[in-house]
């Protein structure tokens, strides 16, 4: 995901993580015109259909994979700063078991766990504090927009008491 | 009926206590969220749009637009006292204002910043009650092919006219083009890039987009880097109010920034962040005092305080005449207009008179209202910038998910586990939003081309079914031709400018959101 930091002079090396955006950019491109052109194609009579625009956007994307690619070779991109990949990781985590659980166990009791998480991956390591608080926090949250102001959020247990 | 007569009627609306309410709900926000690190008012009314969605469509339009100015002022806040902007259009007052701060003199340094940000709203949202009939009487003539050449040269200005690098800022507009090709097509009902998932047949949310591209996105740029966790806030020490002296050479500043921030903001010429830039260098070549310049002038405070709320009023001028937003944060908020079956355009000062003069009116009462948040209670939005960054972080977090399932409630199985579809979605984006902040991209073209890219199809469509296929209707009136002359232009003079090594002023102006 990060990808280290080897460029640390200012001599132009190839930069491989831009020239993979340009490849990632050229898929894109390519899975565009594919899934168009397979479109089951409603019959019209208008000149322009619902498929030219997403050509065009294809062929676009296909041009800038290309000038990537040259500027990833030559090394134009800017220099990147070296990254810490565990916090992204927690934060990440946070956010995968929040999508995962959100539906079964209800929105305060996953939103607790990723706002555990969040605040250990910024170093507040004091779990015993930020759980409680979390849960109380989003549970109040819930309180206020899924009774308040009608929006429609997930019920677990929890919630389900009240 | 005269401007008077509409501006007149408008403040009537705007004065009824719910609109206040509104007005007053949007500039706290708002300036909570300028002051704030890690969000701007971009990202907050991409938030509210699920939560407004069964308010009522004037209140809710008047808070976003007072979410919009708020930001403006409480952006100046954190550049001053902590050095770290809080949102883009405030990275030039970090420069002067945080020396003003160091120096003891951070007091005058806010003071004139929002006493130049009022002037400024003031004389720019008076700017937009009169020039607004103007281009709502020039516009009423334009076809399909004219609005087509209009947000073809927005795309470009936003995308590839100032940034260093024109590929970048041109990917990260067919990102968002893309992506606003999802979903079932508006004039035929043909499902486009679907995947076969019918969670993606009504196409990706704003919000979704918004809220993964700017908090979640900033949110782990700021977690991954190694040197964004340590800042440290300047107290305000000694007299909050500007001397005499202060407020000689403050004055020309603020009538020179909102000036040059208007009509930056009120042609698609880029955002506020561009306005405050060039407004810094001007201060800096009309000063009589060019040796404090970088030691803390008071001048390079005001000048670009005053410039990017003149152009926060200024972007309201295209996107509620014609319907085209120049920002994120107005892009976001024609997003909201939509939401609630409205289509900014000419026609919609002649449908809804009352909620347009309505509107603009509540801009020079939230105006008054952000004078008195900013002035006396500062005091209370500098606490905010004790918050520790975990909780900060944690709470941003809790939010955005709150908005994205907000916006969508749709459930994707992953076997026998019921999932949350959006928040998938939120953290994919999070991610792309992550990688575009690492390799230099900018996002706002995205977030653009999401909400405009739709739109520019219908009318390049519309306009090739009259004209029965013929593509030279695209170049038939002179409107058309010099927009889109001025399309390419503001592709090519600044490729042209960087080639030649003039580049570094074009990537100063980079703008990252609002």
């Amino acid at each position: 995901m990060s990808v280290l930091d080897d460029n640390p002079t200012r001599e132009r090396r190839p930069d491989w993580a831009a020239f993979a955006i340009a490849i990632v950019l050229g898929i894109a491109s390519a899975a565009i015109a594919w899934s168009t052109y397979n479109a089951g194609g409603i019959a019209t009579t208008q000149p322009v259909g619902p498929k030219t625009v997403p050509y065009i956007v294809a062929a676009c994307l296909f041009g800038l994979a290309i000038w990537t690619a040259v500027e990833a070779l030559r090394g134009d991109f800017p220099e990147r700063e070296e990254q810490q990949t565990a916090p992204i990781i927690w934060v990440v985590g946070g956010l995968i078991v929040q999508m995962l659980t959100i539906k079964t166990i209800g929105f305060s009791l996953a939103t607790a766990l990723m706002f555990t998480a969040t605040a250990y991956a910024f170093n507040e390591r004091r779990v015993w504090l930020t759980l409680p608080f979390g849960l109380v926090f989003c549970f109040l949250v819930w309180l206020a927009f899924a009774r308040g102001l009608q929006l429609s959020l997930p019920a677990g247990p929890l919630e389900r008491l009240f | 009926m005269n401007t008077f007569e509409l501006l007149g009627q408008g403040l009537l609306t705007a004065l009824q206590w719910s609109n206040l309410l509104y007005a007053l709900i949007g500039v706290t926000l708002g300036t909570a969220v300028g002051v704030l690190p890690g969000i701007g008012p971009a990202l907050t009314v991409a938030l509210l749009l699920p939560v407004t969605y069964r308010l009522d469509p004037a209140g809710s339009l008047i808070m976003f637009a007072g979410i919009y100015y708020g930001g403006m002022y409480g952006g100046s806040t954190t550049s001053i006292l902590l050095n770290t902007p809080g949102e883009s259009a405030s990275i030039v007052t970090a420069l002067e204002g945080n020396k003003m701060a160091r120096q003891g003199r951070g007091g005058p340094a806010l003071a004139t910043s929002a006493i130049g940000s009022f002037i400024a709203g003031l004389v720019a949202t008076l700017g937009l009650a009169f020039i607004a009939p103007w281009v709502v009487q020039f516009a009423l003539s334009f076809g399909p092919s004219e609005y087509f050449a209009l947000m073809l040269l927005a795309f470009m200005t936003v995308s590839a006219a100032f940034g260093d690098s024109t590929l970048r800022g041109l990917t990260a507009l067919f990102i968002g083009l893309a992506l606003g090709l999802i979903g079932i097509d508006q004039l035929t009902g043909q499902t486009r890039l679907a995947m076969g998932t019918p969670n993606l047949f009504d196409g990706i949310s704003v919000t979704t987009l918004a809220v993964a591209l700017f908090a979640i996105g900033e949110t782990i740029a700021v977690v991954a880097s190694k040197t964004a966790m340590d800042e440290k806030i300047e107290a305000v020490k000694g007299s909050v109010w500007m001397t005499k002296q202060d407020w000689a050479r403050s004055w020309k500043s603020w009538v020179r920034g909102t000036a040059i921030g208007f009509p930056i903001g009120a042609m698609p010429a880029g955002g506020a962040d561009v306005a405050s830039f060039l407004s810094y260098s001007a201060e800096r070549q009309f000063s009589k005092h060019p040796e404090e310049f970088g030691h803390g002038a008071i001048e390079g405070v005001a000048g670009p305080e005053a410039a990017n709320n003149a152009s926060a009023a200024g972007t309201l001028v295209p996107l509620l005449t014609l319907g085209l937003p120049t920002t994120a944060t107005a892009a976001i908020m024609l997003a909201g207009f939509q939401q609630f079956g409205l289509q900014p355009g000419p026609l919609l000062f002649v449908s809804n008179a009352t909620l347009v003069w309505g509107l603009i009116a509540s801009l020079l009462v939230a105006n008054f209202m952000l004078l008195v948040l900013n002035l006396p209670l500062i005091g209370l939005w500098v606490r905010l910038l004790t918050i520790p960054r975990p909780w900060l972080y944690a709470g941003i977090l809790t939010f955005a998910t709150l908005g994205t399932i907000g916006a969508s409630a749709s459930t994707f199985m992953i076997g026998p586990l019921p999932t949350s579809f959006e928040l998938g979605l939120l953290l994919l984006f999070g991610l792309l939003g992550y990688l575009l902040r690492r390799f230099g991209y900018p996002i706002a073209p995205v977030v653009v081309g999401l909400i405009l890219g739709p739109m520019a199809e219908r009318s390049l469509r519309q306009a090739l079914q009259i004209s029965q296929g013929d593509p030279t209707v695209l170049v038939h009136s002179w409107i058309s031709i010099v927009l889109i002359l001025l399309a390419v232009a503001a592709v090519f003079v600044p490729m042209i400018l960087r080639a030649r090594g003039k580049g570094q002023m074009l990537s100063a102006m980079a703008g990252d959101e609002d």
